[in-house]
């Protein structure tokens, strides 16, 4: 039992029993759909931006623990946050993730899924709604830059 | 046979070195549906191969590659006599299901079919039977058509002229499904498509490693299955297909050993089943797969079906006795054994397999290889236990209470 604390710790088992931020936007900036193609766990993630700011952040679709947990925490570190910050921070993210070494002061509550990295089969779970991220971010920067 | 022969399970166990592991936890593996464990035996046939007599095939005239050609040859012979038939030609000797099923699409389906034609498959095929008949159709011009699946986990059989009409040309199904264990009758299937005409292959990976195949009987053009779900090595798909077919068809790959002469403008085919087998095949684990087979025919194939449904039956009603958990298919009037599929409500399977992991249960999470039997049920993924003769009642009664565990822990 002991080293099954070490991935589903307490905070993860809350989050996956209730969510944060996990509703459907309506006057979302952008939205993009995430699939992880070796379970079939699908995330859909909604971003309101004003300016440079992530004024909401919400998510919907269905997953594993680990993986609505890391969306859920997400949300909420996200909320408030500039884009360029969301971006630093998906690198340290999947910094950490995959090495088990947090290197950046800006992860926060994150740290309750350090233990994932030690689990190859589970990284993908938890970067879903990052990589997803990555996706509306990507595609504000195509716009941004297009303008 | 029956009780008199039913083995004792403990010393099945003895034989297989994976289980008898002092320096680690006990293995309770309930994926075999994705592979099974190997015998010593088994390991011992690849392991006197390499260390007395290690030599190509087809090729040498001296001793040893007339001994492992001898050794090699014979494993086809006893694979002929395992399914039923009398003609060793029948047997071509591949690197997987999935690439047997691939030779037929690309040496017999881009041959012969056209626009217009129909390939048939049904809504619970693993994707190594359903993808390389799109890929055909794509690539012929011809149309995939599938026979529907119920959600009591059967095909829906009841107007088979709806599916099998003389455009039909190709019927591939699987003998018994990898995620609902459900066997289909392919007796009945066969008959239908003979009766419009169209060439039959039958998917039998999941149902050769416990059951009694006679492709005499069951009268198919193909028949697939793998000897690494058989506790044979990895690396070895076989392929029994009717001699007149495989005489029609094209070599699937080119190269070595599967020419008769060669010029540098063109050659000349092997016989078969050599026109398939290009390149230096899996020697080793070929015969190891012939170690398999005596091994199975020494258990008797009767006595491992019994064991596997006893265990099978058993873990359907233990599992259903588990409030929350739903399990696929299996329902009465439905011939299924070794493979059941199973849900929680509140949890997802990849959480509940984790979990079952840390208690050294081994199962399957996911979509199988099967997203269309999926999306027939409204999930991304299930839980998939698979037995084998090797599994124990005592083995279905810890991952009962390592699902309780699992359910007690997320609550």
């Amino acid at each position: 039992m002991d080293n099954l604390r070490e991935l589903y710790q307490q905070v993860i088992l809350d989050h996956n029993k209730n969510p944060r931020n996990f509703r459907f936007m309506e006057d979302f900036t952008v939205k993009a759909d995430g699939h992880n193609p070796l379970c079939g766990d699908k995330l859909q993630l909604f971003i309101k931006i004003d300016g440079d700011y992530i004024s909401d952040i919400s998510f919907m679709g269905s997953g594993c623990a680990i993986s609505k947990a890391s969306a859920s925490i997400m949300t909420e570190e996200l909320k408030g946050k500039s884009i360029a910050d969301a971006e630093k921070l998906f690198k340290n993210f999947r910094n950490m993730i995959t090495s088990g070494e947090i290197t950046s002061d800006d992860i926060g509550k994150l740290e309750v899924l350090t233990g994932v990295h030690k689990y190859p089969s589970r990284v993908k779970c938890a970067l879903l709604a990052w990589h997803t991220l990555k996706n509306i971010l990507d595609q504000n920067d195509t716009t941004t830059t297009t303008e | 046979m029956g009780m008199n022969n039913m083995f004792d399970l403990y010393n099945i166990r003895s034989n297989f070195p994976i289980f008898n592991q002092p320096d680690l936890p006990p293995l309770v593996f309930l994926d075999n549906a994705s592979t099974t464990q190997k015998p010593t035996q088994v390991l011992e046939a690849v392991n006197q191969f390499y260390c007395r007599y290690n030599a190509n095939v087809h090729r040498g005239i001296y001793k040893i590659a007339e001994q492992a050609t001898e050794a090699y040859e014979s494993v086809r012979d006893k694979v002929a006599e395992f399914i039923g038939t009398a003609d060793r030609r029948n047997i071509v000797f591949t690197k997987s299901t999935t690439e047997s099923i691939n030779l037929v699409a690309y040496s017999w389906a881009r041959k012969f079919l056209k626009t217009g034609d129909e390939i048939l498959v049904t809504e619970m095929e693993h994707h190594s039977n359903l993808v390389p008949w799109q890929l055909a159709a794509q690539h012929t011009g011809a149309t995939l058509k599938y026979i529907p699946l119920n959600k009591s986990g059967s095909l829906d059989m009841s107007s088979p002229e709806r599916y099998f009409t003389k455009n039909t040309k190709l019927v591939a199904i699987s003998h018994q499904s990898n995620v609902l264990g459900t066997i289909n009758s392919v007796k009945e299937i066969i008959g239908y498509a003979r009766d419009v005409g169209a060439k039959t292959l039958i998917d039998g990976a999941q149902f050769v490693p416990h059951s009694k195949l006679d492709v005499q009987n069951l009268d198919c053009d193909f028949y697939v299955f793998s000897g690494h779900k058989m506790m044979g090595p990895t690396g070895v798909g076989i392929l029994y297909g009717k001699a007149d077919m495989l005489e029609t068809m094209d070599p699937f790959l080119g190269g070595g050993d599967m020419i008769l002469s060669v010029t540098m403008e063109k050659a000349i085919w092997n016989d078969i089943p050599y026109k398939f087998e290009a390149g230096t095949p899996n020697i080793a684990q070929v015969i190891g797969l012939g170690a398999a087979i005596d091994f199975m025919k020494n258990m008797n194939i009767d006595s491992i079906d019994s064991q596997v449904r006893m265990l099978t039956s058993t873990a359907v009603s233990r599992l259903r006795e588990i409030k929350g958990l739903t399990v696929l298919g299996h329902e009465n009037g439905i011939d299924s054994t070794s493979v059941i599929s199973f849900f929680h409500k509140d949890i997802h399977p990849h959480d509940i397999a984790h979990l079952l992991d840390t208690f050294g249960i081994s199962v399957r999470a996911g979509h199988h290889c099967a997203q269309p039997v999926m999306d027939k049920y409204d999930l991304s993924a299930s839980v998939r236990v698979s037995f084998y003769v090797y599994n124990t009642i005592d083995e279905i009664e810890q991952l009962i209470s390592g699902l309780q565990k699992t359910m007690e822990y997320f609550r």
